[in-house]
């Protein structure tokens, strides 16, 4: 016992695990503090030099509606992208995995393409390249930019998907496969009711990791002009007299947004990672 | 070259396909300019998240609370808001806070820091934010007798974190730090949004003029995909050539 205790005290990197659950709570009030400091930071620095105007204070509660209004669309284009990333995804990490050598390498192909190629490329890609509005059946079916960019999302997410399925099915152990044969099951019996039940656990967490990168990068739609946070970040600042000490907090108003949302969903996803953790 | 040039150009005639960053002097200079950007970039982001991760996992091994807490704090706050509107917030935000200093060359007063300069400090905190999980990860999965061993040698605890910890977590650490470097290169084009002309840059530029829209798409895709190609295969090449026998994931055979 003390022998570990003298490790611990000479080298904590290593002993620091073990208290890593303890330190959860910790974190969550270390991250919270560090956020809340650059928040109320900034907006004290830029009340006390922004004399003879509204209070920044006054200015984030006046337009916090709008913003969080425009943070709720950054919300639902990720969920849409990644719902729409989700649905394509599955089947593209089954079609990698097929017996049938040429579906596997196109689906692969597939995925590799999306996977390696820069997301705000991608977006780019489909907000000028699409077409503005489909035609079906004499029927115009417009398509805003937003739609736009829900799809230039759903790309990388159902490449990276795609493989998170794959990942998910190839850990499953080589016996489940055998012994479903062995039950007469067909190769697609034994995937859709075996396999891959087991594997919703395995994907969850990487899938909520994703899920987090794709609700991150939805601010890169305002590159490509769509009406979401951080575009009416700039439209309340250039509202308010294009004052440049407010650009601090207007920004960490949407930094901080982001991060309450997303450093819940990290958390539970480190916890279902602990739960669903594959014994050695 | 002039040989080739001109086909380019005739075949733009031809087809329709029109390259104009091959044929046309002033979009090739610029585009030149661009990648060479986007690889410096992509170098200088690279080096300094590694070091951002490689003092980071050894600070969170410090004594000191409040160290450990500060280091969690940053990789939280960076890990989890999006890295577009941290170059916000450092370029224009912070940007403004800073004085403007006589820069001699243009006669004019400049940013103390310029947009390259934040688009790589703001990258490099970004990236080095998952590095330092990603060290620390392959720190734990050093076996505990090795640090055991090295404090009875009487080795420090910087003596054990440099000569013994590190070499080993960085094998460890390798396919991950590989992901993240990979997914750093691809990131690097946010720049584009604080007006550095990178690739991206320079590709909204010629399309803007030429219209071309889709061909400079195509050839972004390649040459990003191209570039990570490239690094995927450093990497591998790296994780073989730091191979010890006998030890982590690789060795032994």
């Amino acid at each position: 016992m003390l022998r570990f205790r003298d490790a611990f005290a000479i080298s904590p990197f290593i002993g620091a695990s073990a208290g890593a659950v303890r330190d959860c709570r910790h974190t969550y009030r270390a991250a919270l503090i560090v956020a809340a400091g650059v928040f109320v930071g900034s907006t004290a620095l830029a009340a006390a030099t922004g004399g003879g105007h509204d209070s920044v204070f006054t200015i984030l509660v006046r337009w916090a509606p709008l913003l969080l209004w425009g943070f709720l669309f950054n919300l639902v284009i990720s969920v849409l992208s990644m719902a729409a990333g989700t649905a394509a995804g599955v089947p593209l990490g089954i079609m990698q995995l097929s017996p049938l050598r040429p579906l596997a390498w196109v689906a692969g192909l597939i995925i590799q393409f999306f996977r390696n190629a820069p997301w705000l490329v991608l977006l780019f890609m489909c907000v000028m390249l699409l077409p503005f509005e489909f035609r079906v059946f004499g029927l115009r079916v417009p398509f805003p930019d937003w739609v736009k960019s829900v799809v230039g999302f759903a790309l990388p997410a159902m490449a990276n998907v795609a493989e998170i399925v794959r990942g998910a099915v190839q850990s499953v152990p080589t016996g489940q496969w055998e012994s479903s044969e062995s039950l007469g099951f067909t190769r697609r019996q034994a995937m859709l009711q075996i396999i891959l039940p087991q594997c919703i656990k395995r994907m969850l967490p990487p899938w909520m990791n994703l899920y987090s990168l794709i609700a991150m990068s939805t601010v890169n739609a305002s590159v490509v002009g769509v009406n979401e946070m951080l575009t009416l970040t700039a439209q309340v600042h250039a509202a308010e007299g294009s004052r440049p000490e407010l650009l601090a907090p207007l920004y960490s108003f949407a930094l901080v947004c982001f991060f309450l949302y997303a450093y819940p969903i990290g958390k539970w996803t480190e916890r279902l990672e602990r739960k669903y953790q594959v014994k050695d | 070259m002039q040989l080739i040039y001109d086909w380019f150009r005739e075949f733009y005639e031809r087809t329709g396909i029109n390259l104009t960053f091959i044929y046309d002097p002033f979009d090739r200079a610029r585009m030149i300019k661009g990648f060479w950007l986007t690889l410096e970039l992509s170098f200088v982001t690279m080096v300094l998240s590694i070091v951002i991760g490689v003092v980071g996992a050894w600070l969170k091994g410090a004594r000191s609370l409040l160290v450990r807490y500060g280091v969690d704090g940053f990789i939280s706050l960076f890990r989890n808001t999006p890295p577009l509107v941290q170059i916000y917030f450092f370029y224009f935000g912070l940007g403004y806070l800073l004085p403007r200093v006589y820069d001699s060359a243009s006669g004019a007063m400049v940013p103390l820091v310029s947009n390259i300069e934040w688009a790589i400090l703001s990258l490099s905190l970004f990236a080095g934010a998952f590095n330092i999980e990603i060290f620390r990860s392959g720190a734990e999965a050093v076996p505990h007798a090795m640090i055991e061993a090295a404090d009875s040698l009487g080795y420090t605890r910087g003596q054990v974190y440099w000569s013994i910890v590190l070499p080993l977590a960085l094998r460890n650490a390798l396919p991950a730090l590989g992901n993240n470097l990979v997914n750093l290169v691809k990131t690097t084009n946010l720049a584009y949004a604080i007006a550095v002309p990178e690739l991206m840059y320079v590709s909204r530029e010629i399309w803007s003029d030429a219209s071309n829209v889709p061909e400079m798409m195509i050839f972004l895709l390649l040459v990003y995909i191209g570039l990570v190609a490239l690094l995927v295969a450093g990497l591998n090449w790296l994780e073989r050539a730091l191979q010890i026998p006998g030890y982590g994931q690789l060795g032994g055979h």
